[in-house]
């Protein structure tokens, strides 16, 4: 479960204001939004990455707002990926198993399940740089759920993709979705993507939450003239 | 590196290369008087400068000296560069400008300023108490010696630290914080492995550095024969006494050392990214 209250943060110039969003557990949510509305800096303020100036983070229950990133119980799969070039994908995936004492060999048994869902067994043993951007996504992916975080974010995974592979990692996101159950806040700017993936999906403009609710209500009914420009869908004012 | 289309001799290729010719000409060329005068005295009768080298217990100590003192002002070097260089690669703070800039007065300036500045500051109330405390006397001594590497090597070492946590991805070190890693965690599993090889590179340019050394440990350490001479020491005082081939043999030691570490520099620097099963 994600718990946004009044949350407001700055990033250079750009401020970020009066965000309110509640994500059920369990639920997949899709923040849509154009380049430069802030949905990356307010997965940085969920990450504790970004200090808020204003109002509360929950994850799972919990008020996170002035915790560490790493006590947040997080798994945070970055644009790029990020993956560690100097490490193996095996130790890639146990990563987040180390600081928490799992010895390697222990901590590759407790992440067998995701590695079998995400078929990176063949993998385990190469390096970053070999691997193709589907694959780096996999791994990313796998990285990022291995310590059972209460809350999967992704910032535009399928983005760096062509589109056969787009198409692949998002049922994938889904697959993953529904076996392991976590909460997932998926930023992205498409429609499209939204649609293979979303429960819900919100609209971030100009650093606020224009609008949230299911995605057909929002292309039926948006909220604002921005709003229905970035769903590319007709806007009447009332 | 991928091929350029174009002919395969370009007048940009013909100029670099030839000015690099030239360098290395140059370069040669010393080596090559040294190596030439030392076999000239060699046939006129004298004795092996090999012979003369290592059959020296002044050079032999001096040998020795230079192992210990560069190795333990390797060590401080590491000790202060490695948290400086990161220091300055990730942090900015008032003054941080002027920090990095103070790191590198060190190259710009004569090496006998050090020497000089160091001998000065001995003689401060704060340096006299510091030399007042047993075993801690810098003047004359090897623990200067010591000193003089190291405040001429650490800009080195710090620029070269520097520039490898430049190298890493600042990202890379925030994704391990969510993941579960403390700050430290992320230094030590993140910036420190992938930073390495700089980090290497710089610990044998500071260590090259070091062995170097002459001019400020003159002035703080003084020359005297077997208790505070280091190999450039030893150059100096065999030339100072018209021993011409022992002093060309340690130079010419000098030299190889310096080859064999600048090819570590290389060799590290040229190495991929590695990565731990």
């Amino acid at each position: 479960m994600i718990r946004l209250r009044d949350l407001a943060f700055h990033a250079g110039d750009f401020t970020v204001r009066d965000v309110s969003l509640d994500v059920p557990s369990a639920e997949y949510f899709v923040l849509l939004g154009p380049n430069g509305s802030g949905k990356t800096l307010l997965v940085s303020c969920l990450c504790g990455l970004i200090r808020p100036d204003a109002g509360t983070v929950e994850i799972g229950d919990r008020d996170v707002t002035r915790l560490e990133p790493r006590r947040r119980a997080i798994g945070y799969v970055p644009q790029d990926y990020a993956l560690f070039p100097h490490l193996s994908v095996a130790r890639n995936i146990t990563f987040a198993l180390r600081p928490r004492g799992v010895p390697h060999r222990r901590a590759l048994g407790q992440v067998a399940g995701i590695i079998d869902t995400l078929h990176l067994a063949p993998l385990l043993d190469h390096a970053p740089a070999t691997l193709s951007g589907g694959e780096r996504q996999k791994v990313a992916l796998a990285r990022a759920l291995a310590h059972r975080p209460k809350v999967l974010l992704l910032d535009e995974p399928v983005s760096a993709l062509d589109m056969p592979t787009r198409d692949e990692v998002l049922e994938r996101l889904r697959l993953v979705h529904r076996r392991f159950g976590v909460t997932t806040l998926h930023v992205c700017h498409s429609i499209t993507e939204a649609r293979a993936v979303a429960d819900r999906a919100g609209v971030m403009i100009d650093g606020r939450l224009a609008q949230t609710g299911p995605l057909d209500d929002l292309l039926a009914h948006p909220a604002d003239a921005q709003v229905a420009r970035l769903l590319r869908v007709p806007y009447a004012a009332d | 590196m991928p091929s350029v289309a174009g002919p395969r001799v370009h007048w940009v290729s013909v100029v670099t290369i030839s000015v690099l010719a030239l360098f290395m000409a140059a370069v040669l060329a010393l080596v090559a008087a040294d190596l030439l005068y030392l076999g000239e005295a060699e046939m006129r009768g004298g004795e092996s400068v090999l012979a003369q080298v290592l059959g020296s217990p002044e050079i032999r100590h001096a040998m020795y000296l230079s192992a210990v003192t560069s190795g333990i002002s390797l060590v401080l070097v590491i000790v202060f560069a490695v948290p400086i260089g990161y220091a300055l690669s990730r942090y900015r703070f008032p003054g941080s400008i002027v920090l990095d800039a103070i790191v590198d007065v060190p190259i710009v300036l004569p090496p006998i300023v050090i020497g000089v500045s160091l001998l000065i500051f001995f003689r401060t109330p704060v340096g006299r108490a510091i030399e007042r405390v047993p075993s801690l006397e810098f003047v004359y001594t090897t623990k200067g010696i010591i000193l003089c590497q190291f405040f001429v090597s650490a800009s080195y070492g710090i620029r070269a630290a520097k520039s490898a946590f430049d190298g890493v991805d600042r990202r890379l070190e925030h994704l391990a914080l969510t993941l579960g890693c403390t700050h430290g965690q992320a230094l030590r599993t993140v910036a420190l492995p992938m930073a390495r090889n700089g980090l290497a590179a710089g610990a044998v340019m500071a260590w090259a550095r070091a062995v170097g050394v002459f001019g400020p440990l003159m002035i703080l350490a003084g020359t005297v024969r077997m208790k505070t001479e280091v190999l450039p020491t030893t150059i100096y005082l065999e030339l100072s006494i018209g021993r011409i081939e022992p002093a060309l043999g340690v130079a010419m030691l000098m030299i190889a050392m310096a080859m064999v570490a600048l090819t570590a520099i290389h060799a590290i620097g040229s190495r991929g990214r590695w990565w731990g099963t």
